[in-house]
């Protein structure tokens, strides 16, 4: 192996699946072989078998749609008010000079730990699960937006404002575009975070979601549906995650290499 | 008459960290006649960006002040046209929306643009490359957008950055033709900064020299060179002479900038 040298497509994809299955088969070995007690871990096929069960007989597709509706609820809300917030900042000194300071303090306040006062304020409503992941989000999305947009190339700055710029399209039609796929590429990352929220959100205090169903099987220590719900959201931040990609790389294609 | 004046601009840049100011442009003079073509030749670092920069509007003179048609110069604006040594254009518009930036910004109907834009575009060879983005471009062709979209906009002055510096010799050679092709055509006023003695002699009416840093007008020398110029010039005996009188001056400040024995 030469450092840097690519791979080829084929062979790239074959190499990711196989480690799939290799973790499958060594989960297997552990369970079947004897090695772990079903009690702590259980099997694969268990696994997929409570899977099956959890969609057939106990409605968990609605958790599943209930738990991506609080995941995006939550961040569109943080989106639409942090992403403008960001871009004032970036573009403007003086309001960066004014929030930054805060936002950079209040980021670093952990989403899980104001859970118990939420559900003070809130209840354990929807409110509640929104405002978890709200918090979560919109701190980070204002900071990473506010340096990407401050980050924009001063030369394309100054060449605006020579062929007559204003203030007001330097903003809107060079700090805008030029920050755009970041932005994007910000929004792809934070949705992710949004995921670990959203299940916190829902071990305390929720009567549905997906966190709700691990907690209840907790109480039954059936290993088998925790796991299964754990993968599931695996398997939806990946879809999610191709998906944001997907549509960064038609939106910007200008910012490939 | 005199379009530009620049009357005793001078720029000193604060000492960093409390270090000494640094002095980039001693009081420098220069009135550029309209229609005139000058190249500002100087070695790196003696401050002739910085006296471009301040022409453009995007520094602020210490000293001294900037007359275009009389009016003072306050900022940046569209009727001074610039043309910048790193690649500009905006990576997120093709070649043609990159021309239509200004024209858009002044207000001009969809159609009005479209037309302008077409015409650059054939002035500067670009036809079948419109909706191509700057990445897919050579550095040449990049450039070459980048004197479009200056002279779309229809500048009094166009102000250019030792646009050429970055590409190689042989692309150099051929942006120098074109440039002074569109001139020829066009006459705009022109102030044209570069290191490159040759370029310099090559392209203007008007070489004016400047010193090693603190930068100031050494010499003003003018090239009586017939036009349209063709590449074979720059072998005849007269374009020779003009190249060694300006290398001995050059030469001069060259070794005070890298700090060698003359």
């Amino acid at each position: 192996m030469r450092p840097l040298t690519p791979v080829p497509p084929g062979r790239k994809a074959a190499l990711g699946l196989a480690f799939f299955v290799l973790f499958v088969i060594a989960w297997g070995i552990a369970t079947f072989g004897g090695f772990v007690s079903r009690t702590f871990l259980a099997d694969p096929l268990t696994m997929a078998r409570e899977g099956y069960a959890l969609f057939a007989q106990h409605g968990f597709a609605r958790d599943v749609a209930i738990t991506i509706w609080r995941v995006l609820g939550g961040f569109v809300l943080a989106a639409a008010l942090a992403v403008p917030l960001g871009i004032a900042m970036g573009a403007y000194k003086p309001v960066e000079a004014f929030f930054e300071p805060f936002v950079s303090f209040a980021r670093y306040l952990p989403a899980s730990a104001f859970i118990p006062l939420l559900i003070l304020w809130a209840g354990i409503g929807e409110m509640q699960k929104l405002l978890v992941i709200f918090i979560g989000s919109f701190f980070q999305i204002v900071l990473m937006v506010a340096v990407q947009v401050g980050a924009t190339r001063r030369d394309l700055v100054e060449a605006a404002y020579t062929l007559g710029a204003t203030s007001r399209s330097v903003v809107r039609r060079v700090l805008l575009p030029s920050a755009a796929p970041a932005i994007a590429e910000t929004l792809r990352l934070v949705l992710g975070w949004a995921w670990t929220y959203v299940i916190v959100a829902e071990l305390i205090g929720a009567s549905s979601g997906i966190g709700h169903m691990i907690t209840d099987s907790q109480a039954l220590l059936n290993t088998g549906q925790i796991i299964f719900g754990i993968i599931v959201i695996g398997v939806i931040g990946l879809v999610s995650d191709f998906l944001f990609k997907w549509a960064n790389q038609r939106l910007f294609p200008w910012s490939l290499s | 008459m005199s379009k530009l004046v620049i009357d005793g601009v001078s720029r000193t840049f604060p000492g960093v960290g409390g270090g000494k100011p640094t002095e980039a442009l001693q009081p420098v003079s220069l009135t550029v006649a309209d229609n005139d073509f000058i190249t500002v030749l100087g070695p790196s670092g003696c401050g002739k960006s910085t006296l471009l920069r301040i022409v453009a509007g995007l520094d602020a003179p210490t000293s001294g002040r900037v007359l275009l048609d009389g009016a003072p110069v306050t900022g940046p604006g569209a009727d001074r046209g610039m043309v910048f040594q790193s690649y500009t254009l905006f990576p997120w518009l093709t070649v043609q929306e990159n021309i239509r930036f200004g024209l858009r910004e002044r207000g001009l109907d969809a159609a009005a643009q479209a037309d302008v834009a077409a015409r650059y575009i054939a002035k500067v060879g670009l036809e079948g490359f419109e909706h191509h983005h700057p990445k897919m471009l050579s550095g040449g062709m990049q450039q070459r957008t980048a004197i479009a979209r200056a002279l779309a906009n229809d500048p009094k002055i166009l102000l250019l950055d030792e646009p050429f510096g970055a590409l190689d010799h042989q692309t150099r050679g051929l942006m120098q033709e074109l440039l002074l092709s569109i001139w020829e055509v066009e006459r705009k006023t022109v102030l044209f900064v570069t290191h490159d003695i040759e370029e310099a002699v090559f392209m203007a009416n008007r070489v004016v020299v400047m010193t090693a840093r603190p930068g100031r007008i050494k010499a003003d020398v003018p090239v009586p060179l017939p036009h349209p110029r063709h590449y074979t010039l720059k072998t005849t005996p007269a374009f020779s002479a003009l190249k060694a009188r300006l290398t001995e001056d050059i030469r001069g400040e060259a070794l005070k900038v890298a700090a060698l024995p003359g």
